[in-house]
């Protein structure tokens, strides 16, 4: 009795008919691909990591911001930023991509194909299960006859998505995997060539256009609750790559003295006001390591929720060195925010490094332990924050 | 409200000093958990609130703000009011503040900066007028003038109010700096306030700005400075110079600036550590938190 009663239907073992019944006040939860954080009630969203959304505290709240610094050769943060938006169609979200650099479709069409365990499985028996079915329909029930009537149980999608999921970064996502969402797209070198006169917040016209693109998608899809009748809600996952670089018109990352240093930090302000007021989530890659003049990035960090450094080992020193040999850089996680709480969610240990696999981007803490000479102090990585897909 | 942080500052809800300066600052943490103690002791003290609030919406401080309980009566408190022989007041004191009740009474005024930015940057033109409070983002402009305006009618005494002294809360100052507003914007508008807050009505402001040792934020650093000079009371809260602890978030500076200008008083400086936990503070001293003792 008790196992029935702790909760919905298990996703992989067997199918129940159990269905727990959702009080009304938790109406947002049926958002798919979304779960309440325990802490403080707020939504919570997968970043398409896993074992980021561990080191994040559950995960990325609706309504926030993440900001990834990008690395070096920007490899790893455009990996997170497509771990991002594959999650978004995995889970039936919207999306709405930016980019002055790459057409959003080709950005799409890339993206990592996710990793389901009952596909691997059902591929393989799909013939034996056929077979085994009609026999197993002719087969009476001796102690449980009562139940011989009725209807086989179907799992169906909705019970069995998780939070946060596997991908295989070796091959793309399908095409009718992508049809099944509905998308919305930004590419700077065609709104410029689209409407080439517009009024300007004494802000990059690049930030500017981009801004009213977002609040006119948010506006008409009804993200911010402007269509009460709409039953089905849906998050708007939006994604903005390499913000603040030479493309979108900002020199931020070329001189130490800008011709504008706001422009970056007025869009973010108004991109934060646009986020609380809407179910959405934005993730933006920024080239920090360009920005010459390093008050913009301190003041970019505190007008943004999450901010996660990534530095790889890529033509560093550290490459050869063997403490590293298994892993590809270290992440920073310079910020956590703290919404509707005194406190967040913070991992203990600081020193994260990731490792890239084909099907896992794990994360895991660095440990220091003396060695017993005590003369030297020996970095080795413990405490693996992997999640083992279980196929 | 912490009741621990009443007592480090030798305040209490019923008696609010007027006509001073406090100064919020945090270095490499979050001091954001002064501006709710701030908020709710105010509100408790029976004061009017104006509470610019610049990079969080308002259910956000309305939540924490329900949290935040009183420290636990005494026990010689408890028994009596338990049989009911001690009047209804004692017992509301251990409910959280309301915000959206505090506003409906009048009590609080809310400036939510994202939603009044959005109206400047989405609005019509003409609908937006020139009197929103942030106007100074679409403009080329660094004129923090209607901003000023804005605190100044709602502090202002309206014959029909019963509130004591106004209060002008600000969360946070540096956010100004990353709009365009020039430093000695800032500090003209931190001053034509206190002129009318402090002096005019005799009230008091508290404003929250952030700050860094090793900032390469020059015009961040001259405000803060600039602040930590003309205030009252400084609260600084930094993250511990050893690092990461769980036990321990961080350390708080109480600077308490010498009462008598004409006396040159010495400031009085204080070191506390604290830990922040889900609807409380608790201060202790340095090296006596509750997991070594």
């Amino acid at each position: 009795m008790a196992a029935l009663a702790t909760g919905g239907a298990t996703p992989s073992d067997g199918a129940t008919s159990f269905q727990r019944k959702v009080p009304a006040s938790s109406r947002l939860a049926a958002i798919a691909g979304t779960r309440p954080s325990v802490r403080h009630g707020q939504l919570l969203l997968s970043s398409g990591l896993p074992s980021l959304d561990c080191v994040l505290g559950g995960g990325l709240a609706v309504g926030t911001l993440l900001l990834i610094e990008e690395d070096k050769y920007g490899i790893y943060s455009n990996l997170l930023f497509k771990y991002f938006l594959a999650e978004g169609i995995v889970c039936g979200h919207n999306l709405f991509v930016a980019s002055a650099k790459e057409d959003p479709a080709d950005i799409l069409k890339e993206l990592p194909a996710p990793l389901f365990d009952d596909v691997h499985k059902n591929q393989v028996d799909e013939k034996e299960t056929a077979i085994k079915s009609k026999q197993e329909s002719q087969e009476s029930m001796k102690i449980a006859w009562r139940y011989q009537n009725l209807p086989k149980m179907e799992v169906s999608p909705a019970a069995s998505a998780r939070f946060g999921h596997y991908y295989d970064v070796s091959k793309t996502v399908s095409p009718e995997l992508l049809k099944s969402i509905k998308w919305h797209r930004f590419f700077l070198p065609e709104e410029m060539s689209l409407h080439p006169e517009i009024k300007t917040c004494n802000m990059t016209c690049g930030y500017t256009r981009l801004l009213q693109s977002i609040q006119r998608i948010i506006y008409q899809e009804g993200f911010d609750g402007s269509y009460p009748q709409k039953k089905q809600k849906n998050i708007l996952r939006i994604g903005i790559q390499s913000l603040g670089s030479v493309l979108w018109g900002d020199d931020i990352c070329c001189t130490d003295n800008p011709e504008d240093i706001f422009s970056l930090t007025k869009f973010l302000y108004v991109l934060r006001g646009l986020l609380r007021m809407s179910l959405s989530a934005c993730i933006i890659t920024v080239p920090a390591h360009l920005i010459q003049n390093k008050a913009i990035m301190e003041r970019v960090t505190n007008l943004s929720d999450t901010v996660v450094g990534l530095e790889s080992f890529i033509g560093s020193e550290r490459e050869t060195n063997p403490l590293y040999k298994d892993y590809q850089g270290l992440i920073h996680v310079h910020q956590i925010p703290r919404l509707n709480s005194l406190i967040c969610d913070v991992s203990g240990t600081k020193d994260l490094a990731f490792r890239l696999k084909r099907k896992q981007f794990t994360i895991e803490f660095a440990d220091h332990q003396p060695c017993a000479s005590q003369k030297e102090h020996i970095l080795t990585f413990k405490h693996r924050l992997s999640f083992r897909a279980s196929s | 409200m912490f009741a621990e942080l009443n007592e480090l500052l030798n305040a209490s809800p019923e008696r609010p000093e007027q006509g001073k300066l406090t100064l919020l600052r945090d270095t490499k943490t979050d001091g954001s958990f002064l501006v709710h103690h701030f908020l709710s002791f105010y509100l408790k003290a029976g004061c009017k609130v104006c509470f610019v609030a610049l990079l969080q919406s308002f259910s956000h401080y309305n939540i924490i703000a329900q949290k935040l309980k009183l420290h636990k009566l005494n026990v010689c408190l408890w028994i009596p009011s338990l049989l009911g022989l001690l009047p209804r007041g004692f017992q509301q004191f251990s409910q959280g503040v309301s915000l959206t009740a505090a506003k409906e009474r009048g009590q609080l005024v809310f400036l939510e900066g994202l939603k009044s930015c959005f109206d400047v940057f989405f609005g019509e033109e003409q609908h937006v007028g020139q009197t929103n409070p942030l106007q100074f983002v679409s403009k080329d402009g660094s004129n923090l003038k209607t901003m000023y305006e804005f605190v100044r009618t709602s502090l202002m005494a309206s014959g029909s109010d019963s509130w004591k002294c106004p209060v002008l809360l600000v969360d946070d100052l540096s956010v100004l700096l990353s709009l365009g507003v020039r430093p000695v914007d800032v500090l003209d508008f931190i001053h034509y306030c206190r002129v009318a807050v402090c002096s005019q009505l005799k009230g008091n402001i508290v404003v929250l700005v952030h700050s860094n040792d090793d900032s390469e934020d020059e015009e961040n650093e001259l405000v803060v400075n600039s602040l930590c000079h003309q205030s009252n009371l400084i609260l600084w809260a930094e993250g511990l110079a050893t690092g990461f602890c769980k036990d321990v978030h961080g350390q708080l500076k109480i600077i308490q600036k010498g009462s008598s200008e004409l006396k040159a008083e010495k400031n009085l400086l204080r070191i506390y550590q604290y830990k922040i936990q889900d609807k409380n503070v608790t201060f202790f001293a340095r090296g006596m938190s509750a997991a070594v003792l």
